[in-house]
């Protein structure tokens, strides 16, 4: 039978590429992209769960990686925000991004693009409301929203509103 | 944040889940961690030892067996939300789990973590006491099913004891069923402030308030009109908790204005 362990090997595939790495059973995912592997892309905001700066996509699902132990993870597919322009240009989102000045301090960023990425995949034409729930669980403290709001409508094609 | 010590088992079966559980004083079951994960970082829990219920695809099936729609404990609000037998069995459940937290929570979160650490905010526990849920639970000793008055015990307390594991929650498969659901919470989507579910069923008033006690709170009013259902409210002497969010008078006036809505919801969904 299964017994427990407080550390393990574990085998993961982030952005495609494999890593082997003895983990702690405490470690957290968060922790394990950004310490182990040095994937500083995905940031640690609240730490609570609630602000999603940290939100990665395990096996096609996103999650928020501060809630996720790294053990879990084993054998997984990983993607973060590093590997979304996988060859050095920007992806069509993070150019919207860029272009109607959905970021301020940056922050929010990483969690608002894998947030963003995750609808568009699921549902390539998002009304406004749309996205504004499945960004519910990413937030921005420069209050960006509604730049943020248009740069993932802009990224799917649709004629974004100038704004006063 | 750096988690105190801990061992983590992986079982692949639930049998080997619910000895391992059995097996190591201070083992925990790791449902979606959605909650438990946070409540580690702030140490308010401490498990010795983690038994991650994530592979057992046995825990995770949906399904209906006659007239009862089978929720496997580690059914996620996002598969709930999506199913096909929640939606044509007892859609009320998908509605409410589109109501908590945010994407990525529900994604992870699962239906059985939801009411096995019966934080009085959540909104499972009144919903599934209004549908007249029962729950399965097992352990070394067997299989045992108990109906909601008996599952939810206290704050952060059920029927699932030490080295037991909840299996599936079972609620009366009813497609066009009369049920509502309100709830005041902290931005769109968030924390409760109050709640409350309703169904009418052959005859039956029953409306579950959340928020107002360690357990919810389930009342049978005689009619389904708002004075009734204030009633109700008013003859079940409430003495909520007060915090930051809302005093104890005005989360007895909340329950009472969501019980209103829950069950006129529901109401319009009987006719």
């Amino acid at each position: 039978m299964e017994q427990p362990l407080s550390s393990r090997t574990i085998a993961v595939h982030v952005n495609g590429q494999l890593y082997e790495r003895e983990v702690e059973a405490r470690r957290l995912l968060i922790h394990f992209l950004r310490d182990d592997l040095d994937l500083t892309g995905s940031h640690v905001g609240c730490d609570t769960g609630n602000c999603g700066a940290c939100s990665v996509i395990v096996d096609g699902t996103l999650l928020k990686s501060c809630m996720l132990l790294a053990v879990q993870v084993d054998g997984s597919e990983l993607e973060t925000v590093e590997g979304l322009s996988g060859n050095g240009e920007l992806t069509e989102l993070q150019q919207a991004f860029s272009d109607h000045h959905g970021l301020q301090c940056g922050y929010c960023t990483p969690g608002m693009l894998m947030s963003a990425t995750a609808l568009l995949r699921a549902n390539p034409k998002p009304s406004d409301d749309e996205i504004k729930k499945a960004l519910q669980g990413n937030i921005c403290r420069c209050t960006g929203y509604w730049n943020i709001v248009d740069s993932v409508k802009a990224a799917s094609g649709q004629q974004v509103a100038a704004r006063e | 944040m750096l988690l105190r010590e801990v061992e983590y088992a992986r079982p692949s079966t639930v049998d080997e889940a619910v000895a391992l559980l059995g097996a190591h004083d201070g083992a925990r079951a790791l449902a979606g961690g959605q909650t438990l994960v946070n409540v580690m970082k702030a140490r308010a829990a401490s498990p010795d030892v983690l038994v991650d219920l994530n592979r057992l695809d046995d825990l995770r099936a949906v399904s209906v067996h006659r007239d009862a729609l089978v929720l496997g404990a580690m059914a996620t609000y996002t598969q709930i939300m999506e199913s096909a037998e929640v939606e044509v069995s007892r859609p009320i459940l998908a509605e409410v789990a589109a109501q908590i937290a945010d994407v990525q929570v529900r994604n992870r979160g699962t239906i059985g973590g939801n009411v096995c650490s019966n934080d009085p905010t959540n909104h499972l526990p009144p919903l599934l006491a209004a549908l007249g849920a029962s729950f399965t639970i097992r352990g070394a000793g067997g299989e045992r099913t108990v109906p909601a008055e008996d599952f939810f015990l206290g704050v952060y307390l059920t029927a699932v004891g030490e080295g037991e594991l909840l299996t599936s929650i079972s609620v009366p498969a009813a497609a066009h069923a009369a049920d509502g659901f309100a709830a005041i919470t902290l931005g769109a989507d968030g924390t409760c402030i109050a709640n409350a579910a309703a169904t009418l069923h052959g005859g039956e008033t029953r409306i579950a308030l959340g928020c107002v006690d360690a357990v919810p709170v389930v009342l049978r009013p005689a009619d389904t009109d708002d004075e009734s259902i204030r009633a109700a409210v008013e003859q079940a002497g409430l003495e909520p908790p007060g915090d930051v969010h809302a005093s104890a008078d005005y989360r007895r006036h909340l329950a009472a204005v969501c019980a209103v809505r829950a069950a006129r919801q529901a109401s319009e969904r009987g006719r």
